[in-house]
């Protein structure tokens, strides 16, 4: 059986980083499952964790006063869930409400900032990560913005 | 076909509601000897008698030379027509034009199909050709995004494509609410999780120009060259024949050169706003 530590150097996320911070990395984590339905986040609440998904999805959502709440992503088995933990307040900025039983590494948030203040190196290993994540995010959310199927798409001319 | 610019008379054979805004009406030839071959990929000039013409991607089986489907979405005054076209009616067809999918290139080898929006209707004639001949290719990935899950286009086919064909099919919406169990993400989110094997793969990609262009860039970052990449190019065409330049695209006409290009031949101007 794999341990975690197997599991994060094999992950694309932390690829290139130095083996030692693996090690570390891996010290804050722990196996995590949650069944359909739950919340892994609650808009509003402390963020303490970021997931990588094993199997599993989760749904990602805003809640609307026209249509209640509105899934604007889901993450499953590959993908890293939840940035909060690392930029301050560390407050979940959405909901995230399990689609499927999911099982992900949980990694502790409080136990890696502790780690990131001793070692800034570490921090910004982490940081420029997740700020790929995030730029990624921003540019797809853009994108989903544009509302690019919808009526008004541009140049589209020709039918189907 | 003898003159290009002469409509043939077909007449709706089957009416059937995609969408709220988008249908599928298949034509018989009012000639009933009359055959009609088309290549995927390719359109056909669509004339509602006293409204006018309009450009339609061909969305049929092309192994079927009796009939000739097309989907289209009701946008503009002479789509809205269209919708509500009945069995029986007649309309003005002329085609088919333009260039066609690379189904050949991709024997032998991973196809992946990415489509966004009605852009799967001009690449389900591929889907057709790969389930005729499924052996001939590796594996094959279908991707497709749209608005909605309401939006989604050919469900029933989509199920059947999943089940039947040895095709990896995944759908994602760019919103959704309620009940929706699937992916909700835009469509190049997809790529990184697709099955498929750099130097050995053929992507065809059709949608909105800004969709196609994330696409490519997440194709290229799974090491395709602009060699493997195909797609499909969407101007305003009117004589569809390279005569009128209404659909001039830099050096090329996308009614006569395209609709799908290969993308080394157009990388250079993909995303000049000006052309």
């Amino acid at each position: 059986m794999k341990t975690i530590e197997d599991l994060l150097k094999e992950h694309h996320f932390f690829k290139g980083l130095n083996p030692e911070y693996i090690s570390l990395i891996a010290g804050c984590g722990k196996n995590a499952v949650f069944k359909k339905g739950e919340y892994v986040a609650r808009e509003g609440k402390e963020a303490n964790h970021f997931f990588i998904i094993q199997q599993g999805k989760v749904a990602i959502d805003i809640l609307t006063v026209e249509e209640g709440p509105v899934i604007i992503q889901t993450v499953q088995a590959g993908d890293i869930f939840g940035w909060s933990w690392i930029i301050e307040p560390h407050f979940w900025r959405f909901d995230a409400r399990v689609l499927e039983t999911t099982h992900a590494i949980a990694l502790d948030g409080k136990c890696l900032r502790g780690k990131c203040n001793e070692d800034p190196k570490l921090g910004y290993e982490l940081l420029k990560r997740f700020s790929s994540v995030l730029a990624q995010r921003l540019e797809m959310a853009r994108m989903q913005l544009m509302d690019i199927y919808g009526s008004k798409s541009g140049k589209k001319k020709r039918q189907g | 076909m003898t003159d290009p610019m002469v409509p043939s008379l077909y007449r709706v054979a089957r009416f059937s509601r995609e969408t709220h805004d988008t249908f599928t009406i298949v034509l018989r030839p009012q000639k009933a000897e009359k055959s009609f071959t088309f290549a995927p990929g390719q359109f056909n000039m669509l004339y509602m008698f006293g409204a006018g013409e309009v450009p339609v991607s061909i969305s049929g089986n092309p192994l079927d030379k009796k009939t000739i489907t097309h989907t289209i979405r009701a946008v503009g005054n002479v789509t809205q027509l269209m919708r509500q076209l009945k069995t029986g009616d007649r309309v003005g067809l002329r085609g088919p034009f333009g260039s066609r999918w690379p189904i050949s290139e991709a024997s032998g080898k991973d196809a992946v199909i990415v489509a966004g929006g009605i852009g799967l209707a001009p690449l389900r004639p591929v889907v057709y050709q790969f389930f005729a001949r499924r052996k001939r290719y590796r594996r094959v990935t279908l991707l497709y995004g749209t608005r909605t899950p309401e939006d989604i286009l050919y469900k029933r086919e989509l199920k059947r494509w999943r089940a039947e064909l040895d095709m990896d099919v995944h759908v994602t919406v760019d919103r959704a609410t309620g009940s929706w169990r699937g992916n909700v993400d835009v469509v190049p989110a997809l790529i990184p999780r697709a099955a498929f094997e750099a130097g050995r793969t053929v992507a065809m990609v059709c949608g909105p120009e800004v969709m196609m262009h994330f696409t490519v860039r997440a194709l290229k970052e799974r090491g395709l060259g602009n060699e493997d990449i195909y797609v499909s190019m969407e101007r305003n065409m009117k004589c569809a024949v390279g005569f009128c330049g209404h659909c001039q695209y830099g050096p090329y006409f996308i009614c006569k050169d395209g609709p799908v290009f290969r993308f080394d031949r157009v990388e250079r101007i993909f995303r000049i706003a000006e052309i």
